[in-house]
């Protein structure tokens, strides 16, 4: 037990100051027990204040510090530091946070002051227990799991690999490419996205360095920064990868059609099929709900022209375990399903598009050879971009989904390059174009006459009130600007679909302890100042995962992921944390309960001398089994009952018995 | 060597504790041999005015069993302290307060009221209820006071040595008198007569990892007498006991009660038995989880059946 605490009390500028009186806690810090020094001062962060700890644990021989300021997410380590550097142990410093935990939650500076006095006493009575612990060194895995194939998990896979270090990347999907591959145009550039992105799909296809994984999920996930295990399913394919040579022959020769995914049914493909021409890696798969053969035992057609024998149809998924060190998370979005909204007509009137089914009409490879046209064949003559679909709406998705009004701008742009007569629409709430170049593009699109107008379509239907409608999709909808209500007939409707987390978003994210917003995007770790961390060590997110963005912040954001896993595969090795749990031997009376408990995998049993044991490598100190086991043999180092008992005591200080 | 002298009180007890002490059978004459029986109410026809006579620690040994429930309790334990060089806290009720700790689940209004009004057995249309002080024609007649609170005896006063159990096993009775008798007796504070293990340690049933898929009673399933009753969904207090009653229970295929006390660092034997049991439930989401919960009928008083006393919330707030 600690007979030397410094008590080191922060004003944190007028955060703490403005609503704790600082110099009654320090008189009251001076009053406790064991305490030797209680001081104040403006920043205890700064290198002044840092300071003040050190003179005094080397004048006045502290054994204990405690430190009164911010979260000790914030400025633990900073401190630890700070008593390191003076020869006092880090795990014999205590912190009490009375920022965010007092003075930015309260108002009342007396009732404020009492709390911090609780929360100090509390931290000073946990401070005289603590005991000196060592951090130990783990060897870091230098491989890498990226969880997604769209352009983040592309970027950072190429970043990764190319500094000469082993990438696994798993792909939901049979090809890499994700969302970007449906793409026709990138805005405001109008640069093709498809002459950008092949070239980095082929390089990860091509990269020594690259495992892919395609149409494979991740199933668990397991270990700690430097050293997870995952177990990935790779889905079967009913072909076999080594073999086939992506001739497509089979593709050619299957005569049974469906319609493609990868076209938003507006093309068909085959039973055996590569969802599009430039597909990465270049292996088809057979859908088995269209392949003839799942159904009748016959036709085989693709294994008669399959000249190298790739083609199995008794194969089974495979589970490819993978052992790596980091993890990118960069699994996407999806788009805002349409439909939910009814009165827009999305599934209702055939000229109703959503982004994605647009961006394949524009495309010069998807169904119509990049013609913009109607069922009918004919061109449209007025066209209508719809924005905030989903978006921006309280029945739907609150957020903004940054990337809307930039793409109905280009597909403005590209209607009126296409349809040069056509009358083209913009219904938005705001205009938001906050990129580089993004204003200017939408200058350019007000020079080319594209009409906006300001105001939330409320609906489309085919209700006609006289001739001029007759035959067109009439969009109801409040002019903001003109401050009256206006009926405007099109020819053809374009939805700009907001984007949202994808539906098991968190359900992944809980393979490897990362936790979604209610909205189900992934929350980094600070939202300024570690925004591709998590809250897990060694996970990172990178991508529209995280929040909806657009193509170069989420490349940014990719590589800046990349960077943080090279900056910890470099370092080679990491301290793991001290405050582990052990196991008494002489106390643990083999009961097992605690066997299946550690999320870590790091507790076993021994047979011969019927105990179990925690390998301190693997454990994280999470208390897990601790609370669970049942004769207290396991305890948990920095947490003991005691530690934690002398805290509750001083919490409750005044509080009388 | 002189004779030791040696007391057994029963304060607010069932007096099991004073049979388990008849239970040592011949050895008692052993017990007879090394010791004079000073004081012994159940036994012997000693009177409160002789141990108030004697001088104080005449008494080598005490073994006080029965929890602090009312004044006459408490005066007996003040007493005895003084009077005695060794105070042990016999059974589990002096140890943990016991099964009359669990009147600490209500208060002495709530127990009065089940006890002599509100019952089907009791007409008591009068409402008379029991009064410190009754004036009778012959005088005044007095009753200890009934306490809202029950104590285990180190709450009342120092207490040197605990020796567990509900009752004790005569056994181990005889091996800390023993002990006593030799002069060997751990340092002041420890429990004797137990082990520092749970019961798990010794248990002969079979022991896996543990996934209990649901909670069975005896009332309505019986266990098979080789595998651990837990992993059976039987509640067993065994993982949080300390061993030494011989495994009397499971080895009637019935779960450990939990009367020997948690072992040492265990500050409340109810909540970990009840974490660690709770951390092997085999359910994934609350529904589940809830349904398990519910076949358990009094988890308070299952989990805490011997040890709401002792445990760090004493009693329930009323």
């Amino acid at each position: 037990m600690s007979n030397k605490i410094g008590v080191y009390v922060c004003h944190c500028g007028t955060n703490i100051a403005g609503t704790v009186n600082i110099p009654e806690l320090v008189e009251f810090a001076k009053a406790q027990g064991d305490v030797v020094v209680a001081r104040e001062y403006k920043f205890m962060c700064s290198d002044p204040g840092q300071a003040l700890i050190q003179e005094d644990i080397q004048k006045l021989g502290l054994d204990r510090v405690v430190v009164s300021a911010c979260s000790p997410l914030m400025h633990e380590p900073t401190f630890r530091g700070a008593c390191e550097k003076a020869d006092l142990n880090r795990y014999l410093f205590q912190m009490a946070n009375i920022r965010e935990h007092c003075s930015w939650v309260h108002v009342d500076k007396g009732a404020a002051t009492e709390k911090a006095k609780a929360q100090l006493a509390g931290a000073i009575g946990k401070a005289r227990y603590l005991a000196p612990l060592i951090p130990k060194k783990v060897k870091v895995n230098p491989a890498t799991l990226i969880v997604g194939g769209g352009i983040a998990g592309i970027q950072a896979a190429i970043d990764i690999a190319d500094s000469g270090r082993k990438v696994y990347l798993v792909e939901r999907e049979a090809t890499i490419g994700g969302k970007m591959a449906e793409f026709d145009k990138t805005f405001p550039t109008l640069d093709c996205a498809a002459c950008i992105l092949t070239p980095k799909m082929v390089q990860v296809g091509q990269h020594p360095n690259i495992e892919l994984l395609t149409y494979a999920d991740v199933e668990e996930g397991k270990g700690f920064v430097g050293n997870f295990e995952v177990k990935v399913r790779k889905k079967t394919r009913y072909i076999d990868e080594e073999k086939c040579t992506g001739c497509g022959i089979c593709q050619e020769k299957c005569p049974y059609k469906t319609a493609s995914e990868f076209e938003h049914g507006m093309m068909k493909r085959k039973a055996i099929f590569m969802p599009f021409p430039q597909a990465v890696p270049k292996v088809p798969r057979i859908d088995p709900n269209t392949c003839v053969y799942f159904k009748t035992g016959k036709c085989k057609a693709c294994v008669k022209v399959c000249e190298p024998q790739a083609i199995d149809f008794e194969r089974k998924d495979e589970i490819v375990d993978i052992k790596v060190g980091a993890i990118i998370m960069a699994t996407g979005y999806k788009l805002f399903d349409a439909g939910k909204i009814a009165p827009y007509g999305y599934g209702k009137y055939p000229e109703v598009y959503n982004s994605l089914e647009f961006e394949r009409m524009v495309s010069a490879s998807g169904p119509t050879g990049g013609d913009i046209k109607m069922k009918s064949g004919e061109k449209p003559k007025s066209v209508a971009i719809v924005h905030c679909v989903g978006s921006r709406d309280r029945r739907h998705n609150e957020h903004c989904s940054r990337v809307c009004c930039m793409y109905a701008l280009k597909f403005a742009h590209l209607i009126k390059e296409r349809c040069h007569e056509a009358t083209v629409y913009n219904f938005y709430i705001d205009m938001r174009c906050f990129g580089k170049g993004y204003e200017q593009f939408y200058q350019r699109l007000l020079d080319e006459e594209v009409r906006f107008v300001r105001g939330r379509v409320a609906s489309v239907s085919d209700f006609a009130l006289d001739e001029s409608e007759k035959g067109k999709l009439v969009l109801r909808v409040e002019d903001t600007m003109v401050g009256e209500t206006r009926r405007i007939p099109v020819d053809m409707v374009v939805l700009a679909n907001g984007l949202e987390a994808n539906a098991d978003a968190a359900k992944v994210g809980r393979l490897f302890n990362i936790s979604a917003g209610k909205d189900g995007f992934y929350i980094e770790k600070h939202p300024k100042l570690a925004p591709v961390s998590t809250a897990t060590e060694g996970v990172y997110i990178a991508g529209a995962c995280q929040s909806p963005k657009d193509i170069p912040d989420t490349v940014a954001q990719a590589s800046a992921a990349a960077a943080q896993v090279l900056s910890l595969m470099s370092r080679g090795e990491i301290e793991v944390e001290a405050a582990t749990a052990n196991i008494h031997e002489e106390l643990c009376s083999g009961c097992r309960v605690c066997n299946t408990m550690c999320p870590y995998s790091a507790i076993s049993f021994d047979d011969d001398k019927h105990v179990s044991r925690v390998n301190d490598a693997l454990c994280k100190g999470c208390g897990t089994c601790v609370a669970a086991c049942p004769s207290s043999a396991i305890f948990a180092q920095h947490f003991t009952d005691q530690q934690i008992f002398s805290e509750i005591e001083g919490v409750l200080h005044d509080v009388r018995a | 060597m002189p004779k030791l002298k040696i007391a057994s009180y029963w304060a607010s007890a069932c007096g099991g504790c004073d049979v388990a002490l008849l239970d040592l059978h011949e050895r008692i004459v052993d017990v007879a041999n090394a010791a004079d029986i000073v004081f012994w109410p159940i036994a012997t026809d000693f009177k409160y005015a002789d141990v108030e006579r004697m001088p104080d620690q005449n008494i080598d040994v005490t073994f006080f069993n029965g929890a602090v429930r009312n004044s006459e309790n408490e005066h007996l334990a003040h007493l005895l302290r003084k009077k005695s060089k060794v105070l042990v806290a016999f059974g589990s009720c002096a140890h943990m307060g016991g099964v009359v700790g669990l009147g600490n689940l209500f208060s002495r209004k709530e127990i009065f009221d089940a006890a002599y009004t509100n019952n089907l057995s009791t007409e008591n249309a009068g409402l008379t209820m029991p009064n410190l002080e009754t004036k009778v024609p012959e005088g005044k007649l007095t009753l200890p006071e009934f306490y809202n609170t029950v104590k285990k005896l180190d709450q009342v006063v120092d207490v040197d040595y605990y020796l567990p159990g509900c009752p004790p096993n005569p056994n181990r009775i005889f091996e800390v008198f023993g002990a006593i008798v030799a002069g060997k007796l751990p340092p002041k504070g420890s429990v004797v007569g137990a082990s520092e293990q749970t019961q798990c340690e010794k248990c002969e049933r079979k022991k896996s990892e543990k996934k209990i898929p649901g909670f069975k009673r005896l009332a309505t399933a019986q266990p098979d007498a080789e595998t651990c009753l837990l992993e059976q969904g039987f509640l067993c207090m065994g993982v949080a006991t300390r061993a030494g009653c011989e495994h009397r229970c499971q080895k009637s295929n019935t779960g450990c009660r939990g009367c020997y006390g948690p072992p040492p660092g265990v500050y409340d034997q109810g909540l970990k038995a009840l974490s660690a049991i709770a951390s092997v439930v085999d359910a994934d989401d609350e529904a589940t989880a809830k349904a398990m919960v519910d076949a358990i009928p009094d988890p308070a008083r299952y989990f805490n059946r011997f040890s709401i006393a002792a445990s760090p919330l004493h009693r329930r707030s009323v």
